[in-house]
């Protein structure tokens, strides 16, 4: 992973001193192990700041929204996917881009290092190959990386970029065989009470910091229907059902557009899955639209075109 | 909505015309039929706040 930095730097650089791009968004080391901070370089002599390891689970989309300036961003493949919604839902312009595409092998779940370690506190954790060397006070443990990761990544298969100017490394093998959704799955197979018994356990450690919505690319409103008063469409308080109302709402905001990309997962301080919200709609999108957001520039996400053989049933 | 625990039969969903009045009162009539069977809603029912 360290080579992908040096590239990184060198790209950034490169264009930044061309005034090719004004600003180049990647990721800096982070103050402490396994969470890389997004950074903006403006200044090409900084581009020593970015770096790149398997701790980028952020979505460095979420800094495009409505900018105007010409802007420089890496890309994995979520995080492409992410970008070409972007396009389509004119929140940035194609011209203004210049897209510096990642393969990716996926992110590691800090949270499962963590446990891996019994909770002993992790002062460095370096990449070597296929291994992570995770040091602190006292221990030096090495695990193997693919064990380790996102929950997302575990079973993406879009790992290479989907648009992009320039690739930073060949094309990595995409995975097969890895079935998406079989924890969706195994919800769908449960009754209602016990649906609504697994969501209201899994959201009961909510403490509704929002987290999970500002680390989303895809929710960029000016104002959020959980931020406003008048009218007050959800309550603010940590009360259950409104908690609910937030989570699945929210979800809903995210239909057909999300790529499943964990960054809010990722940014959840309590741990919550809330990606399990997301991917039935996600899966529901696959399954009675063809669709997967954010693969091509194309054809216009299936919730924003009418098609006469479009999925119906519902409706009476 | 099913997904997170609510009863199949509670939500519906329809599209009716302003000159449809006849499918309006058949729809109505439906839905209140099948939502009074699955009897009164368990979840997502706030109660007022609790004050010490």
């Amino acid at each position: 992973m360290l080579e992908y930095t040096e590239k990184i730097r060198e790209t950034a650089g490169k264009l930044l001193e061309e005034g090719k791009v004004e600003v180049f968004i990647g990721f800096k080391k982070g103050s402490v192990p396994m969470m890389n901070e997004p950074v903006l370089v403006r200044d090409p002599k900084k581009v020593e700041l970015l770096y790149w390891d398997s701790n980028c689970g952020l979505n460095l989309c979420n800094y495009l929204t409505k900018r105007t300036e010409k802007i420089g961003i890496v890309a994995t493949g979520c995080n492409s996917r992410n970008i070409v919604t972007h396009i389509t839902e004119n929140q940035i312009k194609r011209e203004q881009l210049y897209i510096v595409g990642i393969p990716c092998t996926g992110m590691i779940d800090h949270r499962a290092v963590q446990h891996a370690v019994k909770g002993r506190e992790i002062l460095d954790v370096q990449e070597e190959g296929d291994r992570l060397v995770v040091k602190g006070e006292g221990f030096e443990e090495s695990f193997n990386k693919a064990d380790f990761l996102q929950s997302n990544c575990a079973v993406c298969t879009h790992r290479n970029p989907v648009l992009y100017d320039e690739m930073i490394a060949d094309a990595v093998e995409e995975q097969t065989g890895v079935s998406a959704y079989s924890d969706v799955e195994e919800i769908e197979q449960m009754g209602s009470e016990e649906k609504w018994g697994f969501f209201t356990q899994m959201i009961s450690e909510c403490i509704r910091c929002y987290a999970c919505r500002n680390a989303c690319p895809l929710c960029y409103c000016p104002t959020c229907f959980v931020d406003e008063s008048q009218p007050q469409w959800v309550g603010k308080s940590i009360d259950p059902d409104d908690t609910m109302t937030f989570h699945f709402l929210r979800a809903y905001h995210c239909a057909g557009r999300c790529t499943d990309c964990g960054a809010c997962e990722r940014a959840c301080p309590v741990g919550i899955p809330v990606r399990q919200f997301t991917k039935k709609l996600n899966k529901d999108a696959l399954e009675y639209f063809s669709w997967e957001a954010g693969l091509t520039l194309d054809q216009r996400p299936p919730l924003d075109v009418f098609r006469p053989d479009d999925y119906n049933d519902f409706v009476k | 909505m099913e997904h997170i625990g609510i009863e199949p039969g509670r939500v519906h969903f329809s599209w009716i015309s302003s000159a449809e009045a006849t499918k309006f009162v058949e729809v109505a009539k439906t839905v209140a039929e099948e939502v009074k069977a699955l009897g009164p809603a368990k979840h997502l029912i706030k109660g007022r706040a609790e004050v010490a």
